[in-house]
């Protein structure tokens, strides 16, 4: 009896499964029309900037909300220039700890050190942003600024008054931000080295740091780079720490000590009050821009990240 | 395995227990309003919904809470979302009254038919600096600080500002200007002041909530500015002046139109309202010119501004209508008293009177929803 009943069910167009699947799959779509919704949204609501501005928006370095005059080249410069120097930053110590975590801290260490450097992900970025405030910022003025003016104040990168709110603080507080992320992947890619590639340099009588540099780095490289790709990607679209840090100054300059702004940066700051309609509108074109550079990043980390993962799967060096 | 059954289990008996415990509570909304409306009207409860500036938001809320204690049926919402979300929201109707920092553009004017702009109280902006040894009190006037927010003043020691201040030593040290980044009531009220006072300022940056910054640092909301200062000796930035006061950061006199060097405080700010009421128009009318920066008086202080809560003349519920009268009705008048303690300016008594007018000027279908 109970049997038959099972059967009749599973039988029935709608059984369980039936059921399960389609609410899934729903679930799953819905986020992929939001995704198309949302970028669609951003290009309608753009239009009258893309209209008014063209090609323009994209080089013109002057934002004047009064006289409604939109350029958006100190903010593309800022974000990029900001998230550069946050990679700069960020990849050799990320690096350093995915190599130490995946291959030489003793086992005890390894979970702990993971989780503690994930959990640095967790960290609210407002939170990171009142550290970067309350001491990053004058520590960078009074202990690293400095310095880096003095023996290498030659570079125009290091020229100018440093007030604590710059470039260099932005970029600082995104390495801190992206290191998890880019680690704990380039951990993750480290690990899937074979063990009879590392064996084998061993053998041929490579020290530990050959084997790494010649056998583990090498297998790992596309692994590494998507991470390193994702770090830039969550950089670029960091808004609130950066914001809090960077100076918010829609001025190009070549120097690290001068304030900058990005595009994240002035979303969030100026969306709230903006009120005319081109204004608005120009504020949607960053965002459109954002989230382009945002999806492309992206998908070449992806797609980085799946050849080392066939690679793998391969089973071939 | 043992132990994943029991956790399986728990969870299990925690899903049922949210699943039957949920139940009663989903039936209850459903029901409240029938037996409401079934006891005595006036216990019915009414929200009031609005939004916009930041600025007010405290006096606001101490408003909510004190009529809630004389009218417990009445609640008031306010979401501090800014001016330019505050106009949009009220332009839809999605709530029922909207706060601005400044005036509705005329544009802002046309595109929402029908709007009241009630002045509800008034603030000032300081002008703070960060000088070590050197007190509150250094006096400034209009072009002076226009030239430095411009750059054309680089150092403390200009002899534009020594000849200001006699008896005061200033250091030889560049200026560290500091302004707002985010779109705000604040940098508009600081840029109408410096567009009224400086022509190169007018032509060069002019007045709105985000302005093109020739020079400085930008730091988000009064507390990013006050940050800015308070880490950078040699600063100098605008904020509120409740923020300053709160903070105990110094803050510059500023000459006024009649010659004198006035420090703000809430009483100047209000002589600057009270010196300008001849001129502001019905609350029905466009408010685009108003502007009480660089106001004549002998003791005026000269950067200061309304603060205003949209209606809509025309209510299109009336019961709700005539509670959102009474509320604004309380506001101007008895709210008024909350505002010295939350360091917000209360209107002068003229403003107050040109309210009243506005006021009954709301109606429902041609019915004043208040006699007053």
């Amino acid at each position: 009896m109970k049997d038959r009943k099972l059967s009749f069910f599973l039988k029935s167009k709608f059984s369980g499964d039936n059921i399960f699947e389609g609410a899934v799959g729903l679930f799953a779509i819905g986020v992929l029309i939001i995704a198309l919704l949302l970028f669609g949204e951003l290009y309608l609501e753009s239009g009258l900037s893309r209209n008014a501005f063209g090609f323009g928006f994209l080089t013109g370095s002057i934002w004047d909300p009064v006289s409604e005059v939109f350029g958006a080249l100190p903010f593309i410069f800022g974000t990029l220039v900001s998230s550069f120097l946050a990679l700069v930053i960020a990849v050799p110590f990320s690096l350093g700890i995915a190599i130490y975590i995946s291959e030489l801290a003793p086992g005890k260490l390894r979970a702990p050190l993971s989780f503690i450097i994930e959990l640095l992900a967790a960290i609210p970025s407002v939170i990171i942003g009142l550290w970067g405030i309350f001491i990053l910022a004058p520590f960078i003025r009074d202990y690293l600024a400095p310095p880096l003016s003095t023996y290498l104040g030659f570079l125009p990168l290091f020229q100018g008054p440093m007030y604590g709110l710059s470039m260099l603080t932005g970029g600082v507080i995104l390495a801190i931000m992206i290191i998890p992320i880019t680690s704990s992947i380039s951990k993750e890619a480290i690990q899937t080295v074979p063990i009879y590639q590392k064996e084998g340099a061993l053998a041929l009588g490579a020290t530990g740091w050959e084997t790494i540099r010649m056998s583990v780095l090498p297998y790992a490289r596309s692994g590494i780079f998507g991470a390193v790709i994702l770090g830039f990607g969550r950089a670029i679209g960091e808004t609130m720490a950066v914001t809090m840090v960077i100076g918010n100054s829609a001025r190009i300059s070549g120097s690290l000590f001068a304030p900058s702004y990005t595009m994240a940066s002035v979303i969030a700051n100026e969306f709230v009050e903006a009120t005319s309609k081109l204004y608005i509108s120009s504020l949607l074109e960053i965002g459109l821009l954002l989230l382009l550079v945002s999806v492309i990043i992206n998908i070449i980390a992806r797609i980085l990240v799946s050849k080392l993962l066939r690679v793998e799967g391969g089973g071939r060096a | 395995m043992k132990v994943k059954i029991a956790i399986i289990l728990i969870l299990a008996g925690m899903l049922l227990a949210g699943c039957v415990g949920k139940q009663p509570t989903e039936i209850n909304p459903a029901l409240q309003p029938t037996t409401t409306v079934q006891s005595t009207k006036t216990l019915e409860t009414v929200t009031l919904n609005g939004a916009g500036a930041t600025f007010p938001y405290p006096l606001i809320s101490k408003w909510s809470s004190k009529y809630y204690e004389i009218m417990p049926n009445i609640q008031i919402n306010y979401q501090s979302v800014g001016s330019g979300a505050g106009i949009k929201q009220i332009s839809a109707r999605t709530v029922d009254f909207g706060a601005s920092d400044a005036p509705l553009t005329e544009q802002e004017y046309s595109n929402v038919a029908g709007i009241l702009q009630i002045p509800e109280s008034l603030g000032a902006v300081a002008l703070a600096y960060n000088l070590p040894g050197i007190q509150k009190g250094v006096k400034l006037s209009g072009d002076v600080i226009a030239d430095i927010f411009l750059g054309n003043i680089k150092k403390w020691n200009d002899p534009k500002i020594i000849s200001l201040n006699p008896g005061i030593q200033f250091p030889d040290k560049d200026i560290i200007v500091a302004h707002r980044s985010d779109g705000s009531g604040t940098t508009f009220v600081f840029t109408d002041y410096l567009s009224a006072v400086s022509p190169d300022w007018k032509s060069k940056a002019g007045k709105g909530k985000s302005v093109n910054w020739p020079v400085g640092l930008g730091g988000k909301g009064n507390e990013g500015v006050s940050g800015l200062l308070s880490q950078n000796p040699y600063s100098i930035g605008y904020i509120e002046l409740a923020y300053a006061k709160l903070q105990n950061i110094s803050y510059a006199y500023i000459k006024n139109k009649a010659g004198n060097y006035i420090e703000p405080t809430l009483e100047t700010t209000a002589n600057a309202a009270a010196g300008s009421v001849s001129a502001l128009p019905a609350g029905d009318a466009s408010w685009s010119s108003v502007s009480i920066v660089d106001a004549s008086g002998d003791n005026s202080y000269p950067i200061g501004s309304f603060t205003y809560l949209l209606v809509y003349k025309d209510q299109i519920d009336e019961s709700k209508g005539k509670i959102l009268t009474e509320f604004l009705w309380w506001a101007v008048h008895d709210g008024q008293k909350y505002s010295s303690e939350l360091l917000y300016v209360p209107l002068p008594e003229e403003v107050i009177s040109l309210n009243e007018k506005t006021i009954k000027l709301i109606n429902f279908n041609g019915q004043p929803l208040i006699q007053g």
